[in-house]
């Protein structure tokens, strides 16, 4: 007999099974569009260029392999950090934060979960939106914390449930722990405008909440790195030390080199010197110190001024891209005559958006157009192109009409 | 952190990585995209073929799985936090973990923070006789209780550089065997130890021939010398195909909660090398040339010390194996050495043999001659 016969087959992956059943579909017009991946207009994975001139300059340089620290490159770590707070934040001059390179933005997120865990003993709720990346709840929980949610999706408006987030957000027990994605949510693509955001600090801090942001996508999410980080940038000058994960798995199209930070912002240098010690007490048995690959890619992008600007610029493609396709579906949708109001397809911002489209019409799209989503009704823009996006306009208009 | 050197006491990166670096970085047809949660499938299958042996009854009998890590470090993780949850029980916290005396010293840590609560050690250091203390492993595993988890070290023990023999591993196997002890390898220095894959690798294979459920963590840092890229892999070796899948999709949780999916340069690195015949040679090839180094350091030190008629017997400093060895300097010798010789050793008397040169070795072994004798 085995150790592992009471051992749970673990359920399947719900995004993953989305691409098996694409994979096995041999319907030449069939569209993934449960992927969280960039696509280019032709559908292909897209390699920027600032990346692969930052990959040759690695080549000539034929350095060597040794051990990263456990805080990761130092180089890579002070860059994530500017270009998350900005180089004229305060809290970034006066040095008063902590930056550790991270697994991209799951490893980032699980650091700060487990220092959570660790050193903030006022709480153990972690206080998601509703609904929130799938992810989110299983890493606060394998820290060991608990997880409560908060309005924020109003499925009636395919947009913000405004009253309903303040509301419940008013009520959240002083000093516990509140998850705010930075911009371009996930998986609903709806962000609070600027005014809102003014409200949600004022009440925040009115409840001493300690703030988690999640920022997977800056400069994906409007084209402008400075502009995707106003939230953030803002609740700190507000006064509010947030703590923060950033990811350069699509802004930079680092995917599988796993380029990501974590940043607590501290009350000075001294103390952020403490945290930092511990942040290396939790990571060094997790997997002892970093990756460097993708640090030093995203790294020597961040600090050589050429590659940066070709960045900014390849990032607002992207992103411009995701746009031009929004406002193509939706006046493909009026072409073909829908009467629907189709306009949170173009509010919305990011990578996903959701369509509104129930399970029983995502079902169909999926069995009789060979276009494959997630059940809740969330597309990947990503997976958009000038190609398909019309005949995805027509299934879309045909399951809705 | 331990890392090779050359004799020029320079890091080295294999001329078989650079190589194959450039043939990755030729390659347009790759891009960045994420790797599946456990990693990549050509990397997966050839780490723990080259583990278990390519003629290993296991892989035969379709009853492995493996998960790509974020080195040694994230495989013995990604093993601590799945025995928690589901090895003796559900979530038993409770079952005592092994850790040998001593050990390096981040194995407490990480069955720590994966929330085992009774971590002890084992005896496996013996000061008096400089080896391995069998007689007193082998009571702590009869007196351990039944279902408790042993961290083995594959080869080259960390830090005394002792390991035990064929002999003293069947010993060690049986008494396992009979007390129902779960084997977790943690194999660090494969190739890197003997300079041969399958002599380093004998203890592991010698258990999986006898049949144990076990776990091996590996680590591709020293013998690839892919240190900063972190590539690891955690092998499993279960009854059968059907419990090996059950294992994995719960480890694939794991993963996905800890860092989604794992890097995936140095992987490609090490499965490009592993899957072509010529390259795979190469890669032997480079990984006898750190071991002899290392070996020939070993022999060096020893005959000048016995050339010197240094007190005490130096037998232990060749009979050891890897890239430490306990000198068996007490900590008074040691703190001659550090301050007035400059040669860094830890207070245990633990020596880098990566950082003996032919350059050095006269001045470490007079060295060690004036600590012992002064």
């Amino acid at each position: 007999s085995s150790w592992w016969s009471h051992v749970e087959m673990g359920p399947p992956d719900p995004i993953l099974g989305v691409t098996e059943a694409f994979k096995r579909d041999t319907n030449s017009k069939k569209m993934n569009l449960g992927v969280g991946a960039y696509r280019d207009d032709n559908g292909k994975p897209y390699v920027l260029n600032c990346v692969r001139k930052a990959e040759a300059m690695i080549a000539s340089k034929k350095m060597d392999k040794e051990y990263l620290p456990i805080g990761g490159l130092a180089d890579f770590t002070r860059a994530s950090a500017e270009l998350a707070l900005g180089e004229n934040s305060e809290a970034f001059k006066s040095g008063r934060y902590v930056t550790v390179q991270g697994i991209s933005g799951t490893g980032s997120l699980r650091i700060g979960a487990n220092f959570l865990q660790r050193f903030f003993k006022a709480s153990r709720d972690v206080y998601l939106p509703k609904p929130s990346w799938g992810n989110h709840t299983p890493i606060f929980r394998d820290a060991g914390l608990q997880l409560q949610a908060y309005r924020y999706y109003d499925p009636k408006t395919c947009s913000l449930d405004f009253s309903g987030a303040m509301d419940d957000i008013s009520k959240i027990p002083e000093k516990s722990i509140i998850l705010l994605h930075a911009c371009a949510h996930n998986p609903t693509g709806v962000d609070p405008r600027q005014e809102q955001w003014k409200e949600l600090a004022a009440v925040v801090k009115k409840r001493n909440l300690l703030v988690y942001f999640d920022m997977a996508y800056q400069g994906f999410a409007s084209g402008d790195i400075n502009r995707d980080a106003w939230a953030v940038r803002y609740f700190i000058e507000q006064g509010i030390n947030i703590v923060l994960a950033q990811s350069y798995a699509k802004n930079m199209g680092l995917y599988g080199e796993r380029a990501g930070a974590f940043t607590v912002i501290c009350s000075d240098a001294e103390e952020a010197k403490r945290v930092e010690s511990q942040l290396k007490i939790l990571i060094r048995p997790m997997y002892s110190n970093p990756p460097l690959n993708g640090a030093r890619i995203a790294s020597i992008i961040l600090n050589t001024p050429d590659l940066r600007k070709e960045w900014l610029v390849e990032v607002k493609g992207m992103a411009d891209r995701i746009i031009s396709m929004r406002t193509q579906l939706v006046s493909n949708l009026k072409k073909e005559g829908s009467s629907h109001n189709w306009q949170h397809i173009t509010d919305q911002i990011g990578m996903f958006c959701f369509t509104g489209l129930k399970p029983e019409q995502v079902e169909r799209l999926i069995k009789e157009f060979s276009i494959y989503m997630t059940k809740d009704g969330r597309i990947s823009v990503a997976g958009v192109t000038s190609g398909n996006v019309g005949y995805l306009a027509h299934a879309i208009h045909q399951v809705t009409k | 952190l331990a890392a090779y050197r050359t004799d020029e006491g320079q890091p080295w990166v294999l001329p078989v990585v650079k190589k194959v670096e450039q043939m990755i970085a030729n390659d347009h047809s790759l891009n960045h995209e994420y790797l599946p949660i456990l990693g990549l499938p050509e990397f997966r299958a050839n780490a723990s073929r080259i583990a278990l042996g390519d003629d290993s009854p296991a892989i035969k009998e379709n009853r492995i799985g493996s998960v790509q890590s974020l080195g040694g470090t994230g495989a013995l993780r990604i093993g601590a936090e799945f025995l928690r949850r589901w090895y003796n029980g559900n979530n038993n916290t409770a079952t005592p973990v092994y850790i040998s005396a001593p050990s390096w010293e981040n194995h407490n840590s990480v069955f720590v923070d994966a929330g085992f609560k009774d971590i002890r050690t084992y005896h496996y250091w013996d000061a008096a006789k400089r080896g391995l203390d069998l007689q007193g492993l082998l009571d702590d595993m009869e007196k351990a209780p039944e279902f408790s988890i042993f961290i083995l070290h594959a080869c080259a023990h960390n830090p005394t550089g002792t390991d035990p023999t064929p002999d003293q591993w069947k010993q060690i196997a049986a008494v396992m065997k009979r007390r129902f002890l779960f084997p977790f390898f943690d194999s660090a220095y494969q190739g890197f130890a003997s300079g041969s894959l399958d002599k380093d690798a004998w203890a592991v294979r010698y258990f999986v021939s006898e049949g144990f459920e076990l776990f091996c963590a590996q680590s591709f840092s020293k013998n690839f010398g892919l240190y900063n890229e972190r590539v690891g892999n955690l092998t499993v070796v279960g009854k059968d195909t059907d419990n090996v899948q059950r294992v994995l999709s719960q480890m694939e949780k794991i993963v996905r909660t800890t860092w989604s999916n794992p890097p995936s340069q140095g992987a490609r690195i090490v499965a490009t090398t592993l899957s072509s015949p010529q390259l795979f040679a190469e890669w032997k090839d480079n990984v006898k040339t750190m071991a002899d180094r290392v070996l020939l350091m070993r022999s060096e030190l020893r005959s000048r010390l016995e050339s010197l008629g240094t007190p005490g017997t130096w037998n232990h400093i060749t009979e050891q194996i890897g890239m430490f060895s306990f000198t068996g300097l007490n900590p008074k010798q040691v703190e001659y050495m550090i301050k007035e010789k400059h040669i860094y050793l830890m207070a245990s008397g633990r020596i880098n043999m990566c950082g003996l040169t032919t350059k050095n070795l006269d001045y470490v072994a007079k060295s060690i001659h004036e600590a012992v004798t002064k």
